[in-house]
């Protein structure tokens, strides 16, 4: 069973969340699809098992001995990523108009490393990952192989039959991306319930709105969760009845807490720290939904 | 000068920076952050006019095409396919970069504008103000930010950039002069600072950080700051009226305790940024 | 007749892919010869457009019947142009969803899910 925590706006706690969560679920299986903000496996210092690269585009190279400097590929690129006869990897989008125009058959279109994907081994588990190149998209194609790579390793054999079972009887908690394209699309797609954390601000309102349209279209089970909730109880207000008209099930509030940012610095899920008011919402969010989920199925 | 102000994590006040700054200054304020504009809904400006964004998407002619199928080889996107008698055209993949017409013999191809988003432009009592706006379930937001940026006057202004250090953020990098990363005391805030620091030092400009919500200690983004001698241009610090005030769209500029911290970043800023 | 199946391995005991689009491979498998291919799917290796990349190869291969999880409306839209059947099925052995589709007991795929509008 899959469960995929977003957020619509970055920096609403959805992180933290996820370790809390999953420290919670004894969750041995964890995939970070937050990939422009990779933060997850901070938490979770470990060996990489696996490193691999990720192609997820397409770029252009021009080889300079063959090129007649006629100019043609700078006036066909719609993109001005081609100037005195240099690409700007950063700028070219790979859609190949220049190798069709060249005359000289100079410039070829080929795969463009993306990313680094990992398997880390941890305490108890492990984490898939990955680290974007810089200037790269965080895209569909990567979140769906950061998936996938948990699957392989599970069918590999690589864990005992007896952890295999218990395995499929847990929850795997996944951190999803953040907004509302390519890649939250991939997190959600084929999981089985969706906890979106928000926050009671105007900003966080308004893209909840939006990321909630986007989970009406799957055939998932939507909760959401209000972080912060006392900064601000009007809007927290606002936000619960929103849930209520959507028919989203509120699955818990939690306060603003300085523990949290103590457990991030000290890179602990919150709920390794002894009581805390953020702890104890957490724990009871988490009977709620584990309840909820099991009672589905 | 354009001034881009990015933040490698999302939610750590890089809007409130930019908008409290333009105030600050009297200089205008123009949101790229076409997926989630939030910049208006603090700054309230008046509407002054809009624009709509076009892509130019093919349109395959079916009396002259002969379903060679060349345009979908050539479509990178898969934005065109083959199916039966047609060639069918998947506009939303479309990147308008005319590969389809230049392989196409038949000359069936033409094209039509197609809208992603518009830019609205407004003043404030004080302050020009530009954003531009994705439609929802659009995926291209780079054409509006080009659009955004490429007609800007040479005057100074703050560039609200999107969150990360995806392609969206290079595109507006690419038109800046100089470059504030706001950032939070947190594990989590250094970790994507040091990311969008590795993309700005691609392109040779100025840069300072700014640490929002910050909890006024000898923290680890200050220390880093020190450590790789990193201007740090101030700090806005974290208090629980801070939090309402932003919750309900308001800004802290003008709260007498915070304007004049954002009056000392600005001082900074044109030191670092070595402005007049 | 030759039916696609979506899957996530290479024999016919490996379980169905609910995703069409990305799904590692396609098993498709002839009625009349009883003989069956594996394919990779070209959608799986797509940036963006993978549904479309993908239904774009079964096309290709002369596949009438395709049975998977959803298909995204982009697939969809070229399944129905090319007058092909998508049937819906849950994740169990590609030879079981066979069977299941030759008793006539999976539905047909009337409704497209989510597009997955990547530019990316």
């Amino acid at each position: 069973m899959e469960l995929v925590v977003i957020s619509g706006k970055g920096g609403t706690g959805k992180t933290t969340v996820v370790a809390a969560l999953s420290q919670l679920a004894e969750n041995r299986v964890k995939v970070d699809c937050d990939v422009d903000a990779p933060n997850l496996y901070l938490f979770y210092p470990g060996t990489d098992r696996e490193q691999n690269d990720f192609f997820g585009g397409k770029t252009t190279e021009i080889k300079q001995e063959l090129c007649i400097k006629c100019g043609k590929c700078e006036t066909v690129c719609k993109f001005g990523a081609i100037k005195e006869g240099i690409i700007d990897s950063f700028v070219c989008e790979g859609c190949g108009a220049c190798t069709l125009i060249c005359p000289a058959d100079a410039i070829t279109l080929r795969d463009e490393k993306t990313a680094d994907t990992f398997l880390t081994e941890i305490k108890n588990g492990i984490v898939s990952r990955a680290t974007m190149e810089v200037g790269s998209d965080g895209s569909g194609k990567l979140v769906t192989q950061l998936r996938k790579n948990v699957k392989n390793f599970l069918k590999e054999d690589l864990i005992s039959k007896e952890n295999m079972l218990s395995l499929d009887k847990s929850i795997i908690i996944i951190d999803g991306s953040p907004g509302i394209g390519c890649s939250v699309i991939a997190s959600i797609t084929g999981s089985d319930a969706v906890l979106i954390v928000t926050e009671p601000t105007k900003s966080g309102l308004e893209d909840l709105k939006r990321v909630y349209e986007l989970t009406e279209h799957f055939d998932t089970y939507v909760m959401v969760c209000i972080n912060k909730y006392d900064i601000n109880l009007d809007m927290t207000y606002e936000i619960e009845a929103y849930a209520k008209e959507k028919n989203i099930y509120l699955a818990g509030r939690i306060p603003f807490d300085k523990t949290v940012m103590e457990a991030i610095n000290s890179l602990k899920p919150v709920t390794e720290f002894s009581e805390s008011s953020a702890k104890r919402a957490l724990e009871e969010m988490w009977n709620r939904i584990d309840t909820t989920l099991r009672n589905q199925n | 000068m354009k001034i881009a102000v990015l933040s490698g994590k999302g939610g750590t006040g890089k809007t409130t920076v930019s908008t409290n700054l333009a105030l600050t200054l009297n200089i205008p304020y123009i949101d790229c952050d076409v997926e989630e504009p939030n910049g208006f809904i603090f700054l309230n400006p008046v509407l002054e006019n809009e624009e709509e964004v076009f892509l130019q998407v093919p349109e395959i002619h079916k009396e002259t095409c002969t379903l060679c199928g060349a345009c979908v080889k050539a479509c990178q996107f898969h934005a065109l396919a083959k199916a039966g008698k047609e060639i069918v055209l998947f506009e939303k993949l479309c990147h308008d970069c005319g590969a389809c017409k230049l392989v196409c013999e038949a000359d069936a191809v033409t094209f039509r504008k197609r809208a992603i988003g518009k830019i609205q432009r407004g003043r404030t009592e004080k302050i020009q103000c530009e954003r531009g706006i994705l439609n929802i379930g659009e995926p291209m937001a780079v054409p509006i930010i080009k659009k955004l940026l490429a007609s800007l006057p040479e005057e100074t202004q703050f560039i609200d950039c999107p969150p990360g250090t995806s392609c969206n953020v290079v595109n507006s990098l690419r038109f800046a002069d100089a470059a504030i990363l706001v950032t939070e005391p947190s594990e989590f805030g250094l970790h994507d600072m040091k990311m969008a620091i590795e993309l700005v030092k691609k392109y040779s400009i100025p840069y300072g950080v700014i640490i929002n919500k910050d909890d006024q200690t000898e923290n680890m983004v200050k220390k880093y700051c020190k450590e790789s001698q990193t201007p740090l241009l101030g700090a806005v610090p974290y208090s629980r009226e801070a939090a309402i005030i932003y919750s309900k769209g308001g800004m802290l500029c003008q709260e007498s305790s915070y304007k004049k911290i954002f009056e000392e970043i600005a001082e900074k800023m044109k030191e670092v940024f070595r402005w007049n | 007749m030759k039916i696609v199946v979506s899957t996530t391995g290479k024999s016919s005991e490996d379980m169905l892919d609910k995703r069409f689009g990305r799904s590692e491979y396609f098993y498709i498998y002839d009625t009349e010869t009883e003989q069956a291919v594996v394919l990779e799917n070209e959608g799986a290796k797509a940036g963006g457009g993978a549904g479309i990349a993908a239904a774009n190869q079964v096309i290709e291969e002369g596949v009438q019947v395709i049975i998977t999880g959803n298909l995204g409306p982009n697939a969809f839209e070229l399944v129905e142009k090319a007058g092909m059947k998508a049937y819906s099925c849950g994740v169990m052995p590609v030879d079981s969803a066979i069977e299941l589709f030759q008793k006539g007991e999976l539905s047909e795929i009337n409704l497209p899910g989510m597009a997955h509008h990547g530019n990316h």
